[in-house]
């Protein structure tokens, strides 16, 4: 008797209304079979890659664009890609490429020198009349260039204003993808969101916050993509993320929060690591207090358990870091280099050596960021080890942009250590840019901590003019040896790139580039 | 009664001001400007300067939100830094998103819960009162992302009755059932917590009303009990549950922000949370202004219907 005081009509409308919503509950029924769905962790900024910044459009970008140079599969090293060849005056400033012959744009407009020309003046050039179609943030990898000259249809010669070796490099890097000039002019602003390039896959649509879906390009130089479509969705809670890995509602997962790696275990999901171009690693402040004195650098260095922290809070998802270049420029890194061990005993001896018993450190630490991993769970596993060490550390914690504006400026006068974590595309661009006297704050570079080695600037400085590979190499190596020595900072992780695939896609591996390359991919 | 629809627009003009000068403050003054925040590492002063010039953002902070104003009042809101459209066409997609959500949530929480405090105040003490007063309780308790993760697993990972996430299919057709689909569990989530207020109000506004000598009246006419409760009654109790409706609506339209980010719903509170992370500047403008000129319409077209009903209100 009790419901019935229910009127009836409201009771059915509810029972409809549950039939009718589980009756349209397909669930998540299979990915059709020629569709690739990826999981991405933002919606992208645009898919112009001379306008964006962020890996997560890169991931996109990627397969739908050709650089002149790209990195050979699972290295950092650069082959042809869009140019067939090249050479390097003997002064390391004029490189001359050759183009592929026969490459269209997916819009049918051609690939030749005209178009690189108008690629790189469009971004550099602030009178060229197509330059207002960015902002374009990362341009200065490139403002070594001069000027870019075609020779011939097939024949493009770039100018450096002085020898600077990374240039091959960072024409690999997304910055570097060469658009449509077409398209370009024919959608000026809105290129980003109607792009066209000369990649494996060609665009179809962009359903904003839903959905970028690409289609095979069967015409690709470089021979078409197994797959016949590519969507890649914007999920950025990376908890609804692993639901809908486990769900079946995507087939490809990147970024896999380290403790949901766990459900992933079994034959119906394989997980996929790969170590990248990463360092996380702790600035200190060595222009004034403690850190000033390198025997207490070192002491931070043997006094962090830095496998605790890739194990136990990383849970495995990183590697311990031995220096400032990561071992996936395997061409430039140090073998010989091994991390500090994890010593206390050694660090409180240096402490007393150095005087420096209690002394208090101030750690600037954040909430999240781009690399930054699990900085709050980090920073209290390194604060622990540092009291344990006879230190007195307080943290302070900022959100990502706050932290950068009060990191980027120099610590001094503020703090005695910060958390930081680079990507970068070549072993040139964090020393160079964080490590030399001249990129101390004050002249526009990243050196938070104020480090300064005249011998480690004479390195830097002369490898970044050799165009010889194995001769920048034992630079680098030397370099690495005496960073190491000086501890500027704690070397702390590189982190392991992950995704997890469904058992239906084969043929997928992750690139120590970080980026995500689906031509060869198939799924059945 | 023209003049009163006068009086109140114009009214709304300070009001539009006041949050336009807000915002574009609270943004100006927060730590952090959108040039940091797009080039992230590689943020140094030279880079951030000459970012912050192709922005337009070198200007003094005067001319900036008179030049935003002047765009604003002549429609055009500007185009987003972070998602390279104009903020116009991203707030009208993802509001007509949180419309959707928050008024299934909305039309959810007051009939379940006007219809359980119903039931619990006619049989107040018997066991359906003590087990609805336990959902209810429950129900309010429960965090709402929580809840929304704990349905996803269930109901979508190891059910897979629902999709886990989303508005719609990746790919197929779109009609009412499939969003219909997608809509159950983050509306039923977001319903949740306000549904419990409402039936606790609900509750005992009734059991005031049983009270009366009108009620009495009418069982001692020998009208059925049924018609007691859910005609004489309900009607009657109305009049103290509508405000709270009015509170939760407010409460929904707020609270799907966690919902949105639980389930990827393109809604107006998910973009919102975005934007002011990668401090998207006129986003996070252009959306509080819009959805506060929302608002004021919406609470000047109230009072005028109520002004219509009630020529008192006319003064």
């Amino acid at each position: 008797m009790t419901f019935l005081t229910l009127p009836r009509h409201a009771l059915l409308a509810a029972t409809a209304a549950t039939a009718l919503a589980l009756a349209a509950g397909t669930g998540s029924a299979q990915t059709p079979d020629d569709v690739l769905i990826v999981g991405q962790i933002a919606e992208p900024q645009a898919l112009d890659p001379a306008a964006v910044t962020a890996v997560n459009d890169f991931r996109i970008l990627m397969n739908m664009y050709d650089g002149l140079v790209r990195y050979k599969d699972g290295t950092l090293e650069v082959e042809p890609a869009l140019a067939s060849e090249w050479s390097i005056s003997e002064d390391g400033t004029v490189y001359t490429f050759t183009l592929r012959e026969g490459v269209t744009f997916h819009d049918g407009s051609a690939f030749d020198a005209e178009a690189v020309k108008f690629n790189f003046d469009r971004m550099l050039n602030e009178e060229h009349p197509y330059h207002d179609t960015g902002p374009f943030p990362l341009a200065f990898f490139f403002s070594a260039v001069q000027d870019v000259a075609v020779i011939d249809a097939q024949t493009v010669q770039f100018t450096l204003n002085a020898p600077y070796a990374p240039f091959l490099t960072n024409l690999a890097y997304p910055t570097g993808l060469i658009v449509s000039p077409d398209a370009v002019r024919e959608h000026g602003a809105d290129f980003g969101r109607n792009p066209s390039g000369t990649g494996a896959f060609t665009f179809d649509e962009w359903r904003s916050n839903e959905a970028v879906v690409v289609q095979a390009n069967p015409d690709y130089w470089d021979g078409a993509p197994e797959l016949q479509t590519v969507v890649f969705r914007p999920i950025t809670d990376a908890n609804t993320r692993t639901a809908e890995m486990l769900a079946g509602g995507i087939d490809l997962m990147v970024e896999v929060p380290p403790v949901a790696l766990s459900e992933f275990q079994g034959d119906a999901f394989t997980v996929h690591e790969q170590a990248g171009p990463h360092v996380w690693f702790l600035i200190l402040n060595a222009k004034e207090g403690p850190f000033a004195d390198v025997r207490v650098r070192q002491a931070a260095n043997y006094a962090v358990n830095k496998q605790a922290i890739v194990d136990d809070v990383l849970e495995g998802t990183a590697e311990v870091a031995a220096g400032p270049i990561p071992p996936a420029f395997a061409w430039a890194y140090n073998e010989e280099l091994a991390p500090y061990p994890y010593d206390p005993d050694r660090a409180r001896e240096l402490i007393a050596e150095a005087g420096a018993e209690g002394s208090e450190l101030t750690f600037y630490v954040t909430e999240g960021g781009s690399g930054m991993l699990d900085p709050v769970a980090m920073g209290t596993a390194i604060q622990a080890d540092l009291q344990a060490v006879g230190f007195d550390v307080t943290i302070e914690t900022y959100e990502w942009n706050t932290f950068l504006g009060n990191v980027n400026p120099g610590l001094e006068g503020k703090a005695d250590m910060a958390e930081m974590a680079w990507m970068t595309n070549d072993p040139d661009t964090l020393p160079f840019l964080a490590l030399r006297t001249e990129a101390w704050p004050d002249q526009g570079g990243f050196n938070s901590g104020y480090y300064s080695n005249p011998e480690v600037d004479a390195l830097l400085e002369a490898a970044r003019v050799e165009t010889d590979q194995d001769e920048r190499a034992r630079l680098y190596r030397e370099m690495q040896v005496i960073v190491h020595e000086d501890a500027p900072w704690v070397f702390v992780a590189n982190w392991k790139q992950n995704a997890v695939t469904s058992d239906r896609v084969e043929d997928f591996s992750l690139q120590p580039s970080f980026f995500l390359l689906l031509d060869d991919v198939t799924k059945n | 009664m023209t003049g009163y629809i006068l009086k109140r627009l114009v009214s709304a003009i300070p009001v539009l001001l006041g949050i336009s000068v807000i915002v574009f403050l609270i943004m100006a003054l927060i730590p952090g400007d959108p040039a940091t925040a797009i080039l992230g590492s590689y943020a140094t002063p030279e880079n951030v300067e000459k970012l912050n010039r192709d922005l337009g953002l070198d200007q003094g902070l005067v001319a900036r939100y008179f030049i935003w104003l002047g765009n604003m009042l002549q429609g055009d809101f500007g185009r987003s830094f972070a998602l390279n459209r104009p903020v116009i066409d991203e707030v009208l997609d993802r509001f007509g998103a949180t419309l959707i959500l928050a008024g299934t949530s909305f039309v959810l929480c007051s009939i379940l819960g006007i219809a359980a405090g119903v039931v619990s105040a006619a049989r107040q003490y018997g066991f359906a009162d003590k087990a609805i007063t336990f959902v209810v309780l429950l129900g309010i308790s429960i965090p709402s992302f929580f809840l929304g993760m704990m349905m996803i697993l269930i109901f979508a990972v190891e059910l897979r009755w629902f999709p886990v996430s989303g508005m719609w299919p990746i790919y197929g057709d779109r009609n009412f059932l499939v969003l219909l689909d997608h809509l159950a569990m983050p509306a039923l989530a977001l319903a949740v917590v306000a549904t419990g207020v409402v039936a606790r109000l609900a509750r005992s506004a009734m059991l005031e009303v049983l009270r009366q000598d009108f009620i009495r009246t009418a069982r001692a006419k020998g009208v059925r009990e049924r018609r007691v409760i859910w005609r004489h009654a309900l009607r009657a109790a109305m009049v103290s549950i509508i405000p709270v409706l009015g509170i939760q609506a407010g409460f929904v339209l707020s609270g799907a922000v966690y919902i949105e980010m639980v389930f990827q719903w393109p809604g107006v509170g998910r973009m919102l949370v975005d934007a002011i992370l990668k401090r998207d500047i006129l986003l996070v403008q252009g959306g509080v202004v819009f959805i506060a000129a929302c608002y004021v319409m919406f609470n000047i077209l109230v009072d005028v219907a109520q002004a219509l009903l009630d020529p008192r209100i006319k003064t």
